[in-house]
């Protein structure tokens, strides 16, 4: 069935795996005869295994890493990896709603997207997950404010004046620091850099990728107009709304 | 009649699996939500041809959005799940080798048992007996309340049994791998973890199937033997009832006879 061998010329990427080489240089040609070879029963169970492998991820909100897809699941069908992405991908689309969407073009993670039409209240869980949403919109929030980029002390900061503090443990979010720092890094909500040159290192927080794609920074203006402790002034934004109404946020 | 996916279907789909496990009358709520946000047409009455819509465009892929009953209050629950029985491919990729032994250990303990539960001191004596790597009692407790946080056991007065989810996903795989040790009630002929059974001839009801099939019977005998049934007979409440049923578990804790085995 499908050999292991070195790719040979130009792949679509560059891959460092052999594994990886072989199932992503293979042509569209080359695919559809190793498609030939395989009994569709079989392949069609791997799309399913893929597609199944890929919500329990998601559902954790831990992004997917290519590596991990073709190791954990595409397996013996590297020769047709490209089909079987294809069509968990158009599943995905027409049953479930979700796109599969590729998050770091260099490491080759992806998530999925919901790409039924945003509500304006999507308010139908109600549990612990509400309020870590609340939590990280904050944060999202005022990381917008700033620029995009704000020192990890300025953060703490500002969450004492909401009375979240990560050296005590909270009621709700338990070890606040943890979610912080750890959770929502992971899931790629946030982002924690150590600031250069700096010693003792200090470190800053961004907007993740799946900040970025999950919610809009229209989304986040409104928000922060109507909330002074995030720095907005209750109503002054209004000009800033209007000038970011026509353009792509 | 609409085979066809629409959003609507989708969005519900999208927060079914959010939630993992759905009540009943949460899910009537949704059904009626999503039809209404993306305009599909909607009866309030038709939740399951809804549901049979998606699940025709899953089977392909070996899911589908199934109907269980709790075996605590009777009531209907929806959950998505996976037809493959071969594994617990759900939790795998969750759990580590160890924790994962310990699972399938206590719910070897859950499944052999007559009241369908496993003592805490039970489980926490298995943890010291892992094939795979021993386990000390603070992580074998944090192990614990993991697999309840994840809706895998549920937990009452310290002792644990299956979790209505756990049982609709696993159910494929509990009877293929445990066959004929594993109950079936008498009245639905679903999985039964946790059973009154008839002393006599052997046979096993859900609690809420005991209800309901001996409602107001001065004198119940078993449906197979007609032997006098042993047990006290818990009291249903409606199914759809806003009211948590909490008379069951009451009777269980007051009783003298009680509804388990000793």
């Amino acid at each position: 069935m499908a050999q292991k061998r070195r790719a040979k010329g130009p792949g679509p990427s560059q891959g460092e795996d052999p594994d990886e080489d072989y199932a992503l240089s293979q042509s569209a040609s080359q695919v559809q005869r190793n498609l030939e070879r395989l009994s569709p029963a079989h392949v069609d169970q791997k799309v399913s295994e893929l597609v199944q492998y890929l919500l329990v991820k998601d559902q954790k909100k831990i992004p997917i890493k290519r590596a991990d897809i073709l190791k954990n699941v595409i397996k013996d069908y590297r020769g047709v990896y490209s089909e079987i992405i294809k069509r968990a991908g158009r599943t995905l689309q027409q049953v479930f709603g979700l796109q599969l969407m590729e998050i770091d073009p260099k490491h080759h993670t992806y998530i999925l997207v919901s790409i039924l039409p945003r509500l304006e209240v999507d308010n139908l869980k109600q549990d612990d997950c509400t309020a870590k949403l609340g939590l990280l919109t904050v944060i999202l929030s005022f990381l917008f404010m700033k620029g995009n980029a704000a020192k990890e002390s300025a953060v703490w900061e500002m969450l004492r004046r909401l009375r979240v503090d990560p050296g005590v443990r909270h009621e709700v979010f338990g070890d606040v620091k943890k979610l912080v720092t750890e959770e929502f890094v992971r899931q790629k909500y946030l982002e924690y850099n150590r600031i250069p040159h700096t010693d003792p290192p200090e470190f800053e927080f961004q907007w993740g990728a799946r900040a970025a794609k999950e919610t809009s920074k229209m989304q986040i203006l409104r928000f922060v107009a109507k909330v002074p402790a995030c720095g907005g002034a209750g109503g002054g934004e209004n000009r800033t709304l209007k000038e970011g109404e026509g353009s792509d946020l | 009649m609409a085979t066809q996916m629409t959003d609507g279907h989708r969005r519900f789909l999208q927060v079914l699996m959010s939630h993992g496990i759905m009540e009943g009358s949460v899910a009537r709520t949704l059904h009626r939500d999503c039809c209404e946000i993306h305009k599909v047409y909607y009866a309030h009455d038709k939740l399951d041809d809804f549901i049979n819509v998606v699940n025709i465009h899953l089977q392909p892929f070996f899911m589908q959005i199934r109907k269980g009953m709790s075996e605590d209050d009777g009531r209907t629950y929806y959950a998505l799940v996976n037809l493959a029985e071969t594994e617990i491919s759900k939790m795998a990729s969750d759990y580590t080798e160890n924790e994962l032994e310990l699972f399938r250990k206590t719910m070897d303990v859950i499944i052999i048992s007559e009241s369908g539960f496993a003592s805490s001191t039970n489980i926490l004596n298995l943890a010291d007996q892992l094939k795979t790597k021993k386990m000390k009692k603070k992580e074998a407790e944090q192990v614990l309340q993991n697999l309840v946080q994840e809706k895998w056991l549920s937990e009452r007065d310290g002792e644990y049994t299956l979790h209505t989810r756990c049982i609709m996903e696993m159910e494929q795989y509990i009877l293929s791998n445990y066959q004929d040790l594993v109950r079936k009630c008498n009245i639905c002929h679903s999985l039964a973890i946790q059973s009154q059974v008839c002393e006599t001839c052997g046979i096993g009801m859900h609690l809420p199937c005991a209800g309901k099939y001996f409602k107001a019977q001065t004198e119940p005998h078993c449906p197979h033997c007609n032997e006098f049934w042993p047990h006290e007979i818990p009291e249903i409440n409606r199914p759809d009832s806003q009211l948590p049923s909490s008379a069951p578990r009451e009777r269980r804790r007051t009783s003298s006879s009680g509804t388990r085995r000793r």
